[in-house]
């Protein structure tokens, strides 16, 4: 609950200090102060620590994985932050709005790890996605900006159409909105039933755009500015997975296996379309949408096996596919140059900037050691420990090999080509951020309970 | 009048709204057709509303069975209309900046 109010407060508290200050570069500071307070609060709260006392009753229940997921949404974000905030403050001139709607998104997402009932789903889904509406067409004179912005506008709404129906249709089958009703457990779906399920998955997979419903993202985050795709593609999606498993961890994944064979197809073709098309980019930008499509796709794993392995999974997934991500599109967005070309030569010039590339790269391809791999690890053998796998397993492990492909691609070009990259000065806290952040993979990656054993404890 | 025709209406009014947003080629129109979606989601809910209301009537006459969902129409009016006020808001600046609201100018992202 702290986490949910007081990032509202302080979202609130940030617009209107815009009228207040002058000075941009304050905003980044204010902003980095609340995450932190934001983050130890909803730390301290897992241990038993509310500021705010109130009866939640049968809208929302606070677990111990909610309270990680959200530490993970709030540290990445913290991190994103302190890397980008010179990056948002030259979006355009309402750099306090800005951190604002970071702030409402993060709100959002306190809801969606924590609903037991599909009035706070739809709710916190869209605290999440409004925001994000506004900040793909921030900058206002760019017609690329314009169209993705408008883009994912009429997209989202009409998900969020999808799954209202579908909310609707379970309504008025089980006559309540709660998802924790147990009496009917493993009852057969009534024809209404499964169809408002589906129509809820559809939507839900619109969001974490998961094939067939991805064809969005490419367009979307190529044309939003860089940094809040920086945002979107890592914190927003990881939520939109806490919503998916929150909903299939109640009676409505104990089915019988009845949605497994959908879920089943969705993964193989979100991780064939995203893997796949992205070996055809020229652009280092486009790359990474169609990647983290691809990723998507294993993440939709945990969705798939829904047990306590899947849920640890998740976890890892999460925090070492946002760390990666963040501190790639840190790197990438004072680039000149998005295409792979634009990395030439970049190890020459900016030799730490260039191996802490490498150990995101790595992570998000899976290579050992590094926090990728044993996120990969942990999916799969969540997804082996149901028993009812094997094909699907080989054809996750085949296209992870095909995205080593693109992904050594900015590496080849970092290492072993000529050119001269024109890059400019960063700040020493920048440089230590980053390398806190490859250290933190790296870690990660030899001793998962590191952060794994929050989850108990 | 019996449930089934208020389902049936409703999921006429919501796939009228889906082909318009699946064909129509103006963005007003598209947006037209997802307040349309909504509205349908509107009626299906106070419907079942009415019929859950109405199962628990006949043992208990004050019982406020079925009343979350016509408290979830409110918040989905309030949604749609958080929604209306940024979707216009990014279709007035599409407007400003191409003179056109017609999506299929929209394909400088391809490439």
């Amino acid at each position: 609950m702290n986490t949910i109010i007081l990032s509202a407060v302080f979202g609130v508290v940030l617009m209107l200090s815009g009228i207040f200050i002058e000075n941009k570069s304050a905003f980044k500071n204010i902003a980095a102060v609340a995450l932190a307070i934001l983050l130890s609060l909803n730390i301290a709260e897992s241990y038993g620590f509310q500021i705010f006392r109130i009866n939640t009753g049968v809208f929302l229940h606070f677990s111990k994985f909610g309270f990680l997921f959200n530490s993970i949404c709030l540290g990445a974000t913290l991190l994103y932050t302190i890397l980008s905030g010179r990056d948002i403050e030259n979006v355009g001139n309402h750099v306090a709005e800005y951190f604002a709607l970071i702030f409402f998104v993060l709100c959002g997402v306190g809801i969606v790890t924590a609903y037991t009932n599909l009035l706070m789903l739809f709710i916190g889904i869209e605290i999440i996605s409004i925001p994000l509406y506004i900040l793909t067409g921030s900058d206002k004179r760019n017609l690329k900006g314009n169209e993705a912005s408008l883009k994912y506008f009429l997209m989202g709404s009409f998900s969020t159409g999808i799954m209202l129906m579908g909310i609707a249709l379970l309504y008025g089958t089980n006559g309540s909105f709660s998802v924790d009703r147990v009496s009917r457990e493993m009852m057969p779906l009534t024809y209404l039933e499964a169809l408002g399920l589906i129509l809820i998955f559809v939507s839900l997979s619109f969001k974490v755009s998961a094939a067939p419903f991805h064809f969005w993202t490419p367009d979307v985050y190529d044309g939003a500015p860089t940094v809040f795709t920086s945002f979107m593609a890592t914190i927003v999606k990881v939520a939109g997975f806490a919503a998916f498993i929150r909903l299939f961890e109640s009676r409505y994944g104990n089915m019988g296996g009845q949605t497994d064979r959908l879920i089943a197809v969705v993964i193989v073709l979100t991780l064939a379309f995203g893997n796949l098309t992205a070996v055809f980019q020229q652009s280092v930008k486009r790359m990474l949408a169609y990647s983290s499509i691809a990723q998507a796709g294993f993440m939709m794993f945990a969705v798939y096996a829904v047990n306590d392995a899947a849920k640890e999974g998740l976890l890892l997934y999460a925090a070492s596919y946002c760390l990666a991500t963040i501190a790639i599109f840190a790197v990438l967005v004072k680039m000149e140059d998005y295409s792979f070309e634009g990395f030439n030569g970049f190890a020459k010039s900016e030799p730490l900037l260039a191996g802490v590339l490498v150990v995101c790269l790595l992570s998000l391809a899976g290579i050992p050691l590094t926090s990728g791999f044993l996120a990969k690890y942990y999916m799969l053998s969540a997804a082996i420990k149901t028993g009812q796998v094997g094909l699907l397993v080989v054809l996750a492990v085949l296209f992870a090999a095909v995205s080593v492909y693109y992904y050594f691609r900015v590496i080849q070009a970092m290492y072993f080509k000529e050119g001269n990259v024109v890059y400019p000065a960063v700040s020493v806290s920048y440089k230590f951020t980053l390398v806190f952040i490859a250290a933190l993979i790296i870690a990660l990656g030899i001793f998962p309970n590191l952060l794994l054993q929050f989850l108990y404890f | 009048m019996p449930i089934q025709y208020y389902i049936t209406l409703a999921i006429i009014l919501f796939c009228i709204g889906v082909v318009g947003v699946l064909t129509r080629r103006n963005a007003i129109i598209i947006f037209m057709c997802i307040e349309l979606m909504l509205n349908a989601v509107n009626l299906l809910l106070v419907a079942f509303s009415k019929m859950i209301n109405g199962f628990a009537y006949a043992s208990d006459k004050a019982s406020l069975a079925g009343m979350d969902g016509q408290l979830f129409v409110f918040f989905i009016m309030v949604v749609a209309a958080a929604e209306v006020s940024v979707g216009l808001a990014i279709i007035v600046m599409m407007y400003r900046n191409t003179h056109s609201v017609d999506i299929n100018f929209l394909n400088r992202l391809k490439n």
